[in-house]
């Protein structure tokens, strides 16, 4: 899976422009599908019938991760910026960003901030791409770029930027590229502008409308020093999520995924995430109400260019997933 | 200019009964459907043009819907005390800072009302220099006592702001430029000829307390795609860092990208964009992550609508003297009619 | 029905958001004999049909249409949930807005592999430093300690069971009781209470009465809820706040003059004009509640459902809430179900239209030919 993964998380498309990624994406899937599609707002939805008695289930990876857009070019050709999706200062300074047209930015810091021992706001930041005037600056006002670092594989673990969520994405395309045989009539859901707004997520399931939706996305861990307390580690199997900050798992999808995991001897971890939420917390309002849930891939150092998972908790999601989609 | 009839017209989200009536008034007669809907919405339907000589013609109908909110923010009578002064809370997002010294009217029969603070003259030290809060401000209509000023504004009655439509050369001064301006575009654009496709005009209510209208519209309508007209901030005073002023005046109409609402659909911007290049319109980029408009709730309608927002660049968009370039909302007219005539079904196709 | 029992056993019942079953059980129950269908939603709301009167029989059967009007109440509570293990001791994290400044010191119940007591735990004043005497105790500094050594806890407990607040109801003078819950059961029991009043009634709505699923998460049991009635009008009922030394007095309401009616951009306005008529001829007290937007009820849900619900919100006032204390006049829980079932019953067949807006200029439908 190392290739897959690697070539996923190396595409550039954050939150608004994922052609670059859903072009990477059809091209794994598009052998292994019965159909497939691209909703109104971008997001890719492929379907896998199934031999009809089972139900009607959503598999949901975000295709988009997070960035940053040009808000102003000044005279000097340095560009300020805005964050798309959740984007924390500290791990802009002297990062680099790379733009549409593979122009590079590294991103520089307003040396005289009234306040030099707190935290920089994004407005104390720049992006200098070594123009020389606003003239000359190859990068204008609304073009988006994403951060810019190489995968490496090290033991089990894996360092990309983007696991958040090409991970769950790779677990995705895995899950159907293995899958036989199904009860069920499986949608996998690569949704767009989950950083953002969930609104892939959301207006997918929409048209879809499933009797359960599972997101597959990462989580945090509770096991790096000093940090606030968790009960995920990584390395110890998937996260099957109780609850996050703006979702409930619905309890017979969370019974379910514990239930697999237990049959088929799959480690597991349970998960109560206080600040973060997936596109399950969409997906679960829409129409009447869709029991939802999420299986969650535990990620270190999420929302930075270089975020940790473990490969085998990885492949241990795949097991879980086809474990669920070929059992009634 | 219809604008200063909308500019001066009151509707305070919740309330757009007064604005609504002038909308209708000038809509009616370049509209084939007209409907208000259970929100207030007023929901028009100006039908495509029967023309099949045109490039156009042929293709598969698209619904298209262009929004435009109503209402304005404004005040609440939310209690009062005991020598007759109103209580207020803000309806949608104001600036307190901008309320001591402005002149209000309140409640259906437009009762005259001022704000104002302690004089200077009594200030403490400090005092001066705090922002009163609006739960420390009060509404003096020259009440007697609580009973009078219960029966004149009962508990719930709106107060809004009041400001005369001025025509200052090639800018026009006035209140409630957000979003009246983007009513006044969308006027404009019913007034014109048809288009090649359906044109759903939705004039929404209560955007400006969590894009109420534009959502329950959206649902109504299922459009194939959105455009929300709107007037934004133009922040091109002078500043001490070379920093974005969001829009500039005389720069023509300004193009969300992207704003805390929503990410427009890049097609839908590179129409707006290429038509405005082709046709030498001036046109800018509002900066990126600023602000919310009604295609943040429309982009999310069933199964999701492609949208964008085009705006008409407006200096102190929150206070209750707004001024725009006459020029800018011209062009913006202009931008949207150009852009239509455009729109295909094409548009909305997708390379992979 | 008597209010105070009926507030007592609603109350002390668990129902946290999202594991609402206990609650949903016991309404099923207690609305059987009112109702004439019950279903549950994909989130969990339970959705209760009483068809009209005139004419009768399920809504398919009739030849026009009735008009389908909705109540909601949510009947989801907040609570608490394991989040963590350490030493036998159990970390916490709410679900929903728990105030965690009057956790310490509470008794709970978790809901492991059994219920288990539990006591909410944290360091005592003498061995803190004195700034930290004076702060909130933050989230991670609070446990539940169930007496148990830790093998037994590592069998009995995992990260995401379910802590509730053991808190039985109590009265106070004048009708007043106090317990936890309150936010919201106080408004399924007006739910509850109108039900009953209506089972000798006539009324042309079909009325769908439903206890809505995970409000204090985010009204998502509303918003899922509403889609799936489609209803016509909506009154959503929760509580507000009830007046006390140290709130302003314009946002909070002395405590048995009475449900107030909210006012403002969330609430239709023919329903608030209606809801204040019916109060006056039935002699029922209440009082205005301006809301100049959000009102954080399920009322803000329900009224951009499809293409829009007018909606009205009904509150009963009520102090301390989101503490284990809450407290209310019971005579206010009464008056809110008299209200709702005059309210229903007086609902002519031709409401509706009455609900168009701006009549006075001329109706709601205008086409033209061009």
């Amino acid at each position: 899976m190392k290739d897959l993964i690697r070539k996923l998380v190396e595409t550039h498309s954050p939150s608004g422009t994922e052609e670059n990624i859903r072009a990477v994406i059809r091209a794994e899937v598009e052998s292994v599908a019965d159909e497939l599609r691209v909703d109104p707002l971008g997001s890719l939805v492929v379907h896998k019938r199934g031999s009809g008695d089972g139900q009607r289930i959503v598999l949901d990876a975000h295709m988009d991760e997070i960035g940053v857009m040009v808000t102003h070019v000044d005279e000097k050709g340095f560009a300020r910026f805005t964050s798309i999706g959740g984007v924390n200062p500290l791990t802009c300074v002297g990062a680099r960003v790379a733009f549409a047209d593979r122009t590079v930015g590294v991103i520089g810091i307003e040396e005289k901030r009234e306040n030099n021992s707190k935290i920089p706001k994004l407005e104390q930041l720049y992006i200098d791409v070594g123009a020389t005037s606003g003239d000359d600056c190859p990068v204008h006002v609304g073009d988006p770029a994403v951060f810019t670092r190489p995968f490496v594989a090290q033991g089990t673990r894996l360092i990309a930027k983007a696991m958040d969520d090409r991970i769950g994405c790779a677990v995705l395309i895995e899950t159907l590229v293995r899958l036989t045989d199904t009860p069920h009539d499986v949608f996998l859901v690569f949704s767009v502008q989950e950083e953002t707004t969930l609104s892939g997520a959301r207006t997918s399931t929409y048209g879809i409308e499933p009797d359960m939706a599972i997101a597959v996305d990462v989580t945090r861990t509770g096991d790096r020093p000093e940090c606030h307390p968790m009960a995920v580690e990584l390395g110890k199997g998937p996260a099957v999520k109780v609850k996050d900050s703006r979702m409930i798992s619905h309890p017979a999808v969370r019974d379910l995924l514990v239930r697999r995991a237990k049959e088929a001897d799959i480690p597991y971890q349970l998960e109560v995430l206080e600040r973060g939420t997936t596109d399950a917390a969409a997906m679960q309002l829409v129409r009447s109400g869709v029991p939802s849930g999420c299986l969650s891939i535990p990620c270190r150092y999420i929302h930075s260019p270089s975020e940790m998972v473990d490969e085998r908790d990885v492949e241990n999601s795949v097991r879980l997933l086809l474990e669920v989609l070929q059992s009634a | 200019m219809i604008l200063r009839e909308l500019s001066e017209a009151t509707g305070v989200s919740g309330n757009e009964r007064e604005v609504r009536a002038v909308v209708l008034d000038a809509i009616q007669k370049h509209a084939d459907e007209v409907r208000v809907d259970t929100m207030g919405n007023v929901l028009a339907l100006k039908h495509g043009a029967d023309d099949s000589d045109s490039p156009t013609a042929g293709h598969r109908h698209i619904r298209v819907m262009l929004s435009a909110h109503m209402d304005e923010v404004g005040l609440m009578v939310v209690g009062y005390d005991n020598d007759g002064f109103l209580k207020v809370r803000a309806v949608g997002g104001i600036d307190p800072r901008l309320l001591p010294g402005t002149l209000l009217q309140v409640g259906p029969d437009h009762i005259p009302g001022v704000i104002g603070t302690k004089p200077i003259h009594l200030l403490k030290e400090k005092e001066g220099q705090k922002v009163p809060q609006i739960e420390n401000l009060v509404v003096d209509i020259g009440a007697k006592g609580k009973d009078e000023a219960q029966r004149l504004a009962p508990l719930g009655t709106y107060a809004h702001f009041v400001t005369q439509f001025r025509e200052l050369g090639p800018t026009v001064s006035g209140k409630a430029f957000d979003d009246r301006a983007g009513c006044a575009v969308l006027v404009e654009l019913l007034r014109g000829a048809r288009f090649h496709f359906d044109l759903h005009a939705a004039f929404t209510v209560q955007e400006e307390v969590g894009l109420r209208g534009a959502r329950v519209a959206a649902y109504a309508i299922e459009p194939d795609c959105a455009f929300a007209l709107e007037g934004t901030i133009a922040d091109d005073i002078p500043k001490d860092k070379d920093i974005s002023p969001t829009t500039e005046l005389g720069k023509g109409p300004a193009i969300t990208v992207m704003d805390r609402s929503f990410v427009a659909d890049r097609r839908l911007v590179r129409l707006l964009t290429d038509t405005a290049e082709e046709l030498d319109i001036p046109y800018q980029i509002k900066q990126p992550g600023i602000g919310g408009t009604d295609a943040g709730a429309i982009h999310l309608a069933r199964e999701g609508v492609p949208s964008v927002t085009v705006a008409v660049p407006c200096r102190y968009i929150h206070s209750p003297v707004a001024l725009l370039s006459v020029d800018d909302f011209n062009n913006t007219v202009r931008l949207m009619r150009e852009s239509l005539s455009r729109l295909t079904p094409h548009t909305l196709t997708r390379r992979q | 029905m008597e209010v105070i029992p009926l507030l007592k056993q609603l109350s002390q019942i668990d129902g946290i958001s999202g594991y609402e079953e206990p609650i949903r059980q016991l309404l099923r129950q207690t609305w059987k004999p009112f109702v004439d269908e019950m279903h549950e939603d994909g989130l969990g709301s339970l959705i209760a049909l009483k068809y009209g009167t005139q004419p009768t029989g399920p809504p398919e059967s009739t030849e026009t249409s009735r008009p389908r009007l909705m109540l909601a109440a949510h009947m989801d509570e907040i609570g608490l949930m394991v989040t963590g293990i350490e030493k036998g001791f159990l970390r916490i994290g709410r679900v929903g807005g728990t105030d965690r400044r009057a956790l310490l010191g509470l008794e709970v119940v978790v809901h492991g592999q059994r219920d288990l007591p539990g006591i909410v735990a944290t360091r005592p004043p003498h061995v803190l430093p004195k700034e930290e005497r004076k702060k909130v105790v933050p989230w991670d500094k609070l446990f539940v300690d169930v007496g148990l050594p830790p093998e037994e806890v590592g069998r009995l407990i995992t990260v995401g069971n379910l802590i509730s607040i053991r808190r039985e109801m109590v009265e106070l003078k004048n009708r007043c009781v106090a317990g936890k819950a309150l936010d919201n059961r106080a408004c399924v029991s007006a739910i509850t209470l109108a039900l009953e009043r209506l089972a000798g009634m006539h009324h042309a709505s079909d009325v769908f009465a439903v206890a809505t699923a995970q409000e204090e998460t985010g009204l998502k049991g509303a918003i899922t809820s509403a889609y799936g009635v489609e209803p016509d009008l909506a009154v959503a009922l929760d509580v507000t706040f009830g007046k006390h030394p140290g709130i302003a007095e314009v946002e909070a309401f002395p405590l048995g003059d009475g449900p107030t009616i909210g006012i403002g951009p969330n609430f239709h306005p023919q329903l608030v004009t209606r809801l204040k008529e019916v109060a006056d001829a039935h002699e029922i007290p209440y009082q205005m509640d301006p809301i100049p937007g959000r009102s954080g009820t399920d009322a803000w849900a329900i009224q951009v459902a499809r293409e829009g619900v007018p909606t009205a919100l009904l509150s009963i006032p009520l102090r301390y809430m989101h503490q284990p204390v809450e407290t209310l006049a019971a005579q206010d829980v009464e008056r809110a179900g008299r209200l709702l079932a005059a309210f229903i019953a007086g609902l002519e067949a031709g409401f509706l239209e009455k609900l168009a807006w701006d009549r006075e200029e001329g109706g709601s439908e205008r086409t033209h030919d061009t």
